[in-house]
């Protein structure tokens, strides 16, 4: 098979259009899985037993089975008991779902991180809680979370391509679409790997300054 | 050294009273029965072998840990339960508070908070308690700064101070709140030797110039025979003796005091 210029020419305007849901997609689901992962992580730390370990159980249980599997019971499942999600929806609530396990372990162990030392300083001025957690905790436990925040939405990014498995037209659902329809899959796929590289390398660098701002504050 | 002897005339009211106190994690007896008072104005050194309470009855004064039994009472208020609809219930968050503002407390590990400099550090507490205004609370902590001789150094970010430092920090922190009662946790036993000296300075001029009420855990014996008006000597929870400092330093009368003050010095520190 012989790369035809033109055909790139032809579908790469589809393609973008892909690209674009691929990236708001990721966003979208980042927000998900950023503030379903504190509330993972809020209830992973409660002081009530039945609602530590209920949180437990369910991020291992999500945790432990295929992002795959757990899209199709979104999207073909849940119909069956007349929840109908549109395929978009479906895809942000299973990667933020997914991808909130993760997440929540981040802030558990940021916040962890923080020593008890600074608890009880904090409470030998006075502090109330709510003052021990905006001005002495979390200004700590946050900046070691950001790397593997980043890394997380990067890898969320990476898997997106999944989502095509539910009909959503995203990158890789345009290719697929394109090949299915031409039966050549040399350009698309080539196209798709071209635009998750670009895409990838530019939030590496994005979250790579974003971590030396942060390195610079604290300092 | 002269032996020193409260100046002030002594309220008849303590301003602390441990009574019966116990304190357990689990099956391990931390605390028992433990009772004794602390005057107001009072220097109390409290010395001991490691893990024997020293620390634990500092951070249940200041309500970082609670008790198993038995009552504290501060300024003839008790600590531990509070008074609603005429019963006695456990200390709700609020009273606790309330109680926390009598003290300061200087630890062992300074506890500096690492994202602020020393100024903001010291500043904190009276500016989100609303005691003092921005400006007002800036002022003071300064004024603090110079005192622990660290004006110069207002701007530094923790990190940046030797540990002695730190602890001076540490203290002009503890004391922006103005506390009736100081609590200070072997603040000098994470320094190196020649840092000692600047930090328990600090300390004797505000023993000497305040009406502060001071206990100090500590393994300086040196210093604490010149710093304190009464010495308690703990084992296992337990005082086992009390005595002011010549006696108890001088001429002790239970073994196991003469044991551990001759382990202290035998250890290197001076008497
Ligand atoms: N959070 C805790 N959990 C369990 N045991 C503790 C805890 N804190 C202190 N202890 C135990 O309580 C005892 C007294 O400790 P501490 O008051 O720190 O002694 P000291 O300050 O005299 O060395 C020690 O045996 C210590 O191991
Ligand atoms: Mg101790």
């Amino acid at each position: 098979m012989i790369w035809s210029w033109e055909f790139v020419a032809e579908i790469t305007p589809d393609l973008l259009k892909g690209l674009v849901v691929t990236v708001k997609i990721t966003l979208i689901s980042s927000v998900a899985a950023l503030s379903i992962g504190l509330f993972f992580a809020i209830a992973k730390m409660s002081s009530v037993d039945l609602v530590r370990r209920s949180a437990v159980l369910v991020t291992e249980t999500i945790r432990r089975t295929p992002l795959l599997v757990q899209l199709y019971f979104l999207f073909y499942v849940l119909p069956d008991i007349g929840i109908v999600l549109s395929p978009m929806i479906a895809g942000t609530i299973g990667l933020g779902l997914h991808y909130g396990t993760y997440v929540s372990e981040v802030y558990r162990a940021g916040i962890i991180n923080v020593p008890a030392g600074q608890w009880e300083a904090a409470r030998a001025c006075n502090l109330t809680t709510r003052q021990t957690w905006t001005e002495i905790v979390l200004p700590q436990a946050i900046p070691p979370m950001i790397p593997p925040l980043g890394n997380y939405v990067i890898a969320m990014f990476k898997e997106t391509p999944i989502l095509s498995a539910i009909t959503v037209l995203d990158l890789m659902g345009e290719a697929l679409a394109k090949a299915n329809f031409s039966y050549r899959y040399l350009e698309p796929i080539t196209l798709v790997a071209v635009g998750f590289l670009f895409v990838s390398l530019c939030s590496a660098a994005l979250i790579r300054l974003l971590e030396n701002y942060l390195k610079r504050q604290a300092a | 050294m002269g032996l020193h002897v409260a100046s002030r005339a002594p309220d008849c009211q303590p301003i602390i009273e441990f009574r019966n106190v116990e304190k357990s994690y689990g099956s391990l007896k931390v605390l028992e029965q433990l009772s004794f008072s602390v005057k107001a104005g009072e220097h109390l050194a409290l010395i001991g072998p490691s893990g024997s309470g020293k620390t634990t009855i500092l951070r249940i004064l200041m309500t970082l840990e609670s008790v198993t039994a038995g009552d504290v009472i501060v300024n003839g208020v008790c600590l531990n339960h509070e008074q609603r609809g005429g019963k006695q219930v456990p200390s709700s968050e609020a009273h606790l508070r309330r109680m926390r503002g009598a003290f300061g407390m200087v630890f062992q590990h300074f506890n500096l908070f690492p994202h602020k400099t020393a100024l903001q550090n010291v500043a904190l507490a009276p500016v989100l308690t609303g005691s003092l205004s921005k400006a007002a609370a800036k002022e003071r902590a300064l004024q603090m700064l110079e005192n622990v001789g660290l004006a110069d150094k207002a701007h530094e970010y923790p990190s940046r101070l030797s540990g002695g430092q730190k602890q001076r920090v540490a203290i002009a922190r503890a004391l922006a709140l103005q506390p009736k009662i100081l609590l200070l946790d072997e603040i000098t036993s994470a320094l190196d030797p020649e840092l000692v000296e600047e930090v328990l300075n600090v300390i004797t001029n505000l023993r000497n110039e305040t009406d502060m009420t001071m206990l100090l855990v500590t393994h300086e014996m040196g210093f604490a025979k010149d710093f304190s008006d009464r010495v308690l000597f703990f084992e296992r929870g337990k005082i086992v003796e009390e005595g002011p400092p010549s006696e108890i330093f001088l001429s002790p009368h239970h073994e196991r005091t003469k044991s551990f003050l001759r382990k202290i010095i035998a250890a290197g520190h001076r008497l």
